[in-house]
């Protein structure tokens, strides 16, 4: 029997899926769902058969939704999903890591909640927000957010979270305490004669975890492509060969730690375009040693969008799919590790976020 | 005595403030079952939305923050005049809650 391949779409107004079979050559879209709420992140617990969405409106605030029916209908709570008293209050949520056990919910102001009631409730990690650093915590651009959540495939202890302007950080107790692990990554916006190579500060924009290693830790940075193979202890720059060394997503292969994908753009002064207005994926088979650029479908002229940091991800099955969404509302699919590419949405709102579900 | 159902007579009981209330569209989506219009006990705004939010479990969530304070782009009225949580209700009061026109 044929599986069926779910696109889950993220937009700043509201969630939209994309339903399609094995072959991933066309789609049937429906939504918006979520009220048409400005969504960060959405996701699937294949565990428990649910969909998980989170973001925040300008209105009503931050919120995670939930769905037990494949997105049809959704639920929304935000117990529990706030600060103390005279602290910022949350703006919106950013990024969801479901689990088996629980949930982890990423927000602005950066900070981190966990769920271990399948999303009714949720409570502050508050050794994050306690780390001595936080005094200097500053928002870039996007935000001051917490926007990935990476988790160790053998302990549930182990965490690492990325935020804008402020870098990686990692716990091994369950998010009690938190290190710093930024050594090597770059920041190009340190004020003349002080290190551009500071323990905390990188903006990091996202970051994998090579398939079931995680030693193997992807980064794209605001300044720079990198890998780590000691858990985010050390990175080294893998960036040579890339067109640039600005873009956002980065999506892992997921059985293949060497292979990964991107999308550089033109830099971040410039309209944070791909550059010379030619879409391009950039695949590297060899941990980022070497890296090729795939056009074949995708535009090849006068295309100005970008592609946010949560926009880009692939699928499980055995040809594994490359999915990513556009600043300008198109969605598009290779069904074959990349090497070619069919636009399988178009108008949609701007798109923050693209994960995938396949359902037997 | 915890709120006064919608469907109540106008008249309080001796000593109760009971104020008549008007939910915005865009909040009765996210609590289904929940009326555009309700009369409910209380002698604050901030007693408004803990009753709302007995009610309606998390709809304080989405009318304050945690500052605590009315959220920024909601507007709550009482009469024609913008109210605060602290701010003291009459019995009669017409007290309606309003998303502001902004966003994209």
């Amino acid at each position: 029997m044929s599986k069926r391949v779910m696109v889950l779409i993220g937009t700043k107004k509201g969630v939209f899926i994309l339903d399609g079979d094995e072959g991933r050559q066309s789609f049937d879209l429906r939504g918006p769902y979520c009220e048409a709420w400005p969504v960060n992140h959405v996701i699937a617990n294949p565990s428990e058969g649910a969909i998980y969405a989170t973001g925040g409106n300008e209105w009503f605030g931050p919120a995670v939704w939930k769905s037990t029916d494949l997105g049809e209908t959704w639920t929304h709570s935000s117990e529990g999903l706030k600060y103390e008293e005279g602290e910022a209050p949350i703006k919106t949520g950013w990024s969801l890591s479901p689990g088996n056990d629980e949930i982890y919910v990423g927000v602005e102001p950066a900070g981190l909640f966990k769920s271990t009631d399948g999303g009714q409730t949720f409570e502050h990690v508050q050794g994050l927000r306690d780390h001595p650093s936080r005094e200097h915590w500053m928002p870039g651009g996007g935000g001051l957010n917490l926007h990935t959540i990476l988790r160790h495939p053998g302990d549930a202890n182990q965490l690492w979270v990325g935020m804008s302007s402020v870098g990686v950080f990692h716990t091994a107790d369950g998010g009690q305490s938190w290190t710093p692990r930024n050594q090597g990554t770059r920041n190009d916006y340190m004020p003349e004669g002080m290190s551009k190579y500071p323990e905390y500060g990188q903006c990091v924009h996202s970051m994998a975890m090579a398939a079931g290693d995680p030693d193997r830790l992807y980064q794209q940075n605001h300044c720079g492509m990198y890998r780590s193979d000691d858990g985010g202890r050390s990175w080294l720059s893998i960036e040579a060969g890339l067109p640039s060394t600005f873009g956002f997503p980065s999506a892992a292969h997921p059985r293949d730690t060497d292979t990964l994908y991107l999308i550089p753009l033109n830099g971040d002064i410039l309209g944070r375009f791909v550059p010379d207005g030619a879409a391009a994926v950039w695949r590297t088979r060899d941990g980022g040693k070497t890296w090729e650029d795939l056009r074949k479908g995708l535009p090849q002229e006068k295309a100005f969008f970008g592609v946010l940091r949560q926009g880009m991800a692939t699928d499980s099955l055995p040809q594994t799919g490359v999915y990513f969404g556009t600043s300008t509302g198109s969605v598009f699919v290779s069904s074959d590790e990349g090497e070619s590419w069919v636009e399988a949405a178009t108008h949609l709102p701007t798109i923050t976020s693209v994960e995938t579900l396949v359902v037997n | 005595m915890a709120g006064v159902g919608h469907n109540s007579g106008s008249e309080s009981q001796e000593g109760a403030v009971v104020v008549r209330i008007s939910l915005p569209t865009a909040l009765l989506r996210l609590f289904p079952g929940s009326p555009g219009q309700l009369k409910i006990e209380a002698r604050d705004v901030r007693g408004v939305i803990d009753e709302l939010d007995k009610r309606w479990p998390g709809m304080r969530d989405r009318l304050m923050d945690s500052s605590p304070k009315i959220r920024r782009h909601l507007n709550i009225f009482v009469g024609e005049d913008r109210a605060k949580l602290e701010t003291p209700l009459r019995s009669g009061d017409r007290v309606t809650i309003m998303t502001a026109m902004s966003g994209g």
